[in-house]
């Protein structure tokens, strides 16, 4: 469990803490932070370098749905202080871009790959933006709530 | 073979006393089948669950190897090749491809329901509802997934298959 007062110094920290952090939530053993589109790229690098909170390992990057707008959600683990964190991006629904954290953790470089490809989000600085797992050529974003499927030559 | 109207299987040693030669005398339809459908070599094409019951059909416990089926990792040496898994829509152009690049004669098994008709995966945007749609399957083998004992089931019913053939048929038909 990652300590109470490291989420407070972390939002607390101006290195980091503009009022672009927002909310957190403390109750599991993953403390949710809210973090603005802009805020990603600065907020990764602390979480990675900075001592006593040293977030070497992203566990998983994926993304939901919502009726309006859309999350992008990082998990975060610590293998040496072993702790965890959780921080979730809010964005629209037309033409969302979020930063890429593929510099700060290179595990984000598929997992990008793949949010792009099913939710339509766009990753700004990714090295390879194209889709990992649907044909290249395919129409649309199937895990999106409002996606139609057009039936094809195979249907 | 007694099932058959083939005829006597002659030897030399029946039809010249004194010799004893290793001659046989058979139908071509008859010898070419047996060969056929005693090496059939296979392009194993394991794309999901079904493929670890592949393996294990070729291990040691159920082993195909006394059936004569080998696994070749290339369709250029493969005259069988084993559907096992889903088929999605980015992989079915390779599937294709794969079996053109197969030499005559050519099997195929579809191997558990997804390759037979979709499988638990039928209402998926992105999955091919049977492998039937993209290549023409001989043996469809039931299961999901079948156990090792069906997919060599799957294999003697087509080597059943494969012992009907004939030579005059498949001339006629590439004519």
């Amino acid at each position: 469990m990652i300590s109470e007062e490291l989420v407070n110094a972390l939002i607390e920290n101006p290195a980091v803490s503009r009022e672009e952090v927002e909310d957190v939530y403390r109750d599991s053993e993953f403390p949710v932070l809210m973090v603005e589109a802009d805020a990603v790229g600065a907020v990764s690098e602390f979480l990675r370098d900075t001592e006593g909170y040293e977030f070497d390992f992203l566990k998983n990057l994926t993304a939901v749905d919502f009726e309006g707008h859309m999350h992008v959600v990082y998990h975060l683990y610590s293998t040496s202080l072993r702790h965890k964190i959780m921080l979730k991006v809010q964005v629209g629904r037309e033409q969302p871009v979020v930063p890429s954290v593929e510099p700060v953790w290179r595990g984000a470089d598929w997992q990008e790959r793949e949010v792009f490809d099913l939710f339509g989000i766009e990753f700004a600085g990714h090295p390879d933006p194209r889709r990992i797992m649907l044909p290249e050529d395919w129409q649309g974003h199937p895990l999106r709530k409002d996606y139609v499927h057009e039936p094809d030559h195979y249907d | 073979m007694a099932d058959r109207n083939v005829g006597p299987l002659l030897t030399a040693a029946d039809m010249l006393p004194g010799v004893g030669g290793d001659i046989i005398v058979t139908e071509a339809d008859f010898f070419i089948n047996w060969a056929r459908r005693s090496s059939l070599w296979a392009l194993t094409f394991g794309l999901a669950c079904c493929a670890i019951e592949m393996m294990a059909a070729y291990a040691a416990r159920f082993d195909f190897d006394r059936f004569g089926v080998i696994p070749r990792p290339t369709p250029r040496q493969a005259d069988l090749i084993i559907i096992a898994g889903t088929v999605t829509k980015k992989m079915a152009p390779r599937i294709e491809r794969l079996y053109h690049q197969m030499p005559d004669p050519k099997y195929v098994i579809s191997m558990g329901s997804c390759s037979n008709c979709g499988g638990p995966y039928y209402d998926s945007y992105s999955v091919v509802k049977g492998v039937d749609k993209v290549i023409p399957v001989d043996v469809y083998v039931c299961g999901c997934p079948p156990r090792p004992e069906a997919l060599m089931y799957g294999v003697l019913k087509l080597q059943e298959k494969i012992r009907e053939k004939s030579l005059r048929q498949e001339i006629n038909a590439s004519a």
